[in-house]
C-alpha cells in the first residue's frame, strides 16, 4: 500500500460514507476555506465580471449569487465559480482554491473597465452546512431569518455575533448554506455549528464526503468534469452559457463550435458489474477506445457505482452501453440520466 | 496496536510466520487511510508471489491500493470471507480479517522487515 501522503485538508473525519450519510439525512459541515475569493469593485465591475463570465450578471439582484465560468478565447475553462452580487458596483467571486492566483491574473488582465480587482482569499474562510436539518442547525446561532434567503441568495448579517456573509449555496445537492467570515472567527463557528447540530445528527465532513455528495448531485469538479481544454457545451453546462448577453471572453469560440457540431459530452454513467471507475480510466463503446472517465465513485446513496465520462457526441445519450477499463478488465456501464440523486422535495 | 510478533513493510502490509507458512494483511494505519473499503482483490491458492511485488488491491470509497506481496512464496489460501464482507478490513485489519496465507520460500525475507518499534515510528506514532 503506497501513496496516502500530502493531505492538508481533512478527507475523512468519521469515514466518507458516514459522513456521507450524516450530510443526507442530518447535516454535514465542511471546512472549505481553501475556496478563494475575488473581490471587483467600481462603477463598472459589473461590466468587468460580464465580459470574463459567461453567464448575466444583469440578471441578478443585490443579494443574489449565480454559478458562472470564466473561459480562455478558445472557449476552454479557466475555472467554474459563483459571482455574488453585493451591490450595483460590488461583486465577491467564489473560485477554486488551486485556480484562485490564475483567476485573478486572467481578470486583471482583461480589466479594461477601472474596476478594483482583489484576491481576497486570505481575508475569509468558509464553512459549509449542508443537509436537511442544516437551516434548523444555523438558526440556532444567527438572528437573521434563514428561511427567507432563497436559493441561489445571500445576506450579510452574525453567525454567533461574528459578522458573515450567509448564502444558500451548496455543493452537495443538500440545502444548505455557504458562510463566509473573518479567518480568525472559522475555528469558534466550527465548534459551535458542530455543537448546535448534535442533536440533529450533524457531523463533520471532509474532502471525501463532499466529492461523493457533489458526483451524486451531478456537479462539476474542475480538472475533472471541466478545464481548460473543454468548454461549457461539452460539459453539459449549457445553462450557464448567455450568449444573448453580448460579448465575453471565450464567446466567438463557442459560437463556432455551436456551429460546427460537438464531438464529445460530458455524460454520467452507472457500472453494471464488479467494480469502480476512476478518474482517467478509459471508457469503450464497440470494443474500441472512445472516451475517458473523469470522476467515479462508489454511491453511498443509491448503493451503485457511478461516473461521469466524455464520451463522442453520437454515443452520448442515456442507455448507452459501454465499457470501463478497470485495471485490465472492461466492466460493462450504461449511461444514465443525471443527477445521479435528486433530494426529496 | 501492532501486535510485537508480527512483522511489517512500508507499503502497510503485515506478516505473522507460523512455521513456513506467513499471514499477511494490511495494518490499521492503512485501513484509516483508505476509509471505507469496499473491494478485496485477492491472489488465489497456487499463485506464485514475491516479495515487494502487487499481488492484489484493495478498494475503498476513496481510491484503489495496491497490495504489495512482503514475503516470497506460494499462497495457500485466500481469505474468501473478505469478498462478501470487505468492511472486515475496517474492523480487524490484523485479525480476523487477514489477506492471505503463503508458503515462504525465502524465510530470512521476514527477518528483513520492520519490527512492530519501528512500523510505529515509520508511521510517526513512535513511543506508544
Amino acid at each position: 500500500m503506497v501513496d496516502f501522503g500530502g493531505w492538508e485538508m481533512p478527507v475523512q473525519y468519521s469515514g466518507i460514507v458516514e459522513e456521507h450519510h450524516a450530510a443526507r439525512t442530518g447535516a454535514g459541515v465542511f471546512d472549505v476555506s481553501h475556496m478563494g475569493e475575488i473581490e471587483i469593485r467600481g462603477p463598472e465591475a459589473a461590466r468587468l465580471v460580464n465580459s470574463v463570465t459567461t453567464n448575466d450578471v444583469a440578471r441578478l439582484v443585490r443579494g443574489q449569487a449565480q454559478y458562472s465560468a470564466m473561459l480562455y478565447e478558445h472557449g476552454g475553462f479557466v475555472d467554474d465559480i459563483l459571482v455574488h452580487k453585493v451591490a450595483d458596483d460590488d461583486y465577491f467571486l467564489c473560485v477554486n482554491a488551486a485556480n484562485q492566483d490564475k483567476d485573478y491574473r486572467h481578470i486583471a488582465e482583461h480589466n479594461a473597465f477601472d474596476a478594483r480587482v482583489e484576491n481576497a482569499g486570505p481575508r475569509y474562510a468558509q464553512l459549509a452546512i449542508q443537509g436537511p436539518r442544516a437551516l434548523q442547525t444555523l438558526q440556532k446561532l444567527t438572528h437573521t431569518p434563514l428561511a427567507q434567503i432563497r436559493y441561489y441568495h445571500f445576506v450579510d448579517d452574525e453567525v454567533s455575533g461574528a459578522p458573515a456573509r450567509i448564502a444558500r449555496t451548496g455543493y452537495t445537492g443538500e440545502v444548505g448554506f455557504e458562510i463566509y467570515m473573518a479567518p480568525e472567527q472559522a475555528p469558534r463557528l466550527w465548534d459551535e455549528i458542530l455543537e448546535a447540530g448534535a442533536e440533529f445528527g450533524v457531523k463533520p465532513c471532509g474532502l471525501g464526503a463532499r466529492n461523493t455528495l457533489r458526483l451524486e448531485a451531478a456537479m462539476a469538479l474542475y480538472d475533472h468534469e471541466i478545464h481548460a481544454s473543454l468548454t461549457p457545451w461539452e460539459a453539459g453546462l449549457d445553462w450557464i452559457v448567455r450568449l444573448e448577453k453580448g460579448d465575453f471572453i471565450g464567446r466567438d469560440a463557442l459560437v463556432k463550435q455551436k456551429q460546427r457540431g460537438l464531438s464529445r459530452k460530458l455524460t454520467g454513467f452507472e457500472m453494471r458489474s464488479r467494480g469502480i471507475a476512476r478518474d482517467g480510466y478509459e471508457a469503450y463503446v464497440d470494443g474500441l477506445p472512445a472516451g475517458w472517465v473523469t470522476s467515479g465513485s462508489p454511491s453511498p446513496t443509491l448503493n451503485k457505482n457511478i461516473g461521469f465520462c466524455y464520451l463522442p457526441a453520437a454515443h452520448a445519450r442515456i442507455g448507452q452501453a459501454l465499457h470501463v477499463l478497470v485495471r485490465g478488465q472492461l466492466v460493462p456501464a450504461v449511461t444514465v440520466p443525471t443527477p445521479f440523486y435528486k433530494r426529496p422535495q | 496496536m501492532y501486535p510485537e510478533n508480527y512483522r511489517y513493510t512500508k507499503e502497510h502490509e503485515w506478516v505473522r510466520l507460523e512455521g513456513d507458512i506467513a499471514t499477511v494483511g494490511i495494518t490499521d494505519h492503512a485501513q484509516k487511510e483508505l476509509g471505507d473499503i469496499v473491494y478485496v482483490d485477492l491472489p488465489k491458492p497456487r499463485i506464485i508471489v514475491e516479495q515487494g511485488k502487487a499481488m492484489g488491491s484493495v478498494e475503498s470509497v476513496k481510491a484503489v491500493s495496491e497490495i504489495y506481496s512482503p514475503v516470497s512464496g506460494e499462497v495457500v489460501e485466500a481469505n474468501e470471507a473478505l469478498a462478501a464482507a470487505p468492511e472486515k478490513l475496517n474492523q480487524n485489519p490484523h485479525g480476523e480479517a487477514w489477506l492471505v496465507k503463503i508458503r515462504v520460500s525465502r524465510p530470512a525475507e521476514v527477518d528483513a522487515l520492520l519490527s512492530a518499534a519501528d512500523y510505529r515510528s515509520f508511521i510517526g506514532i513512535g513511543g506508544q
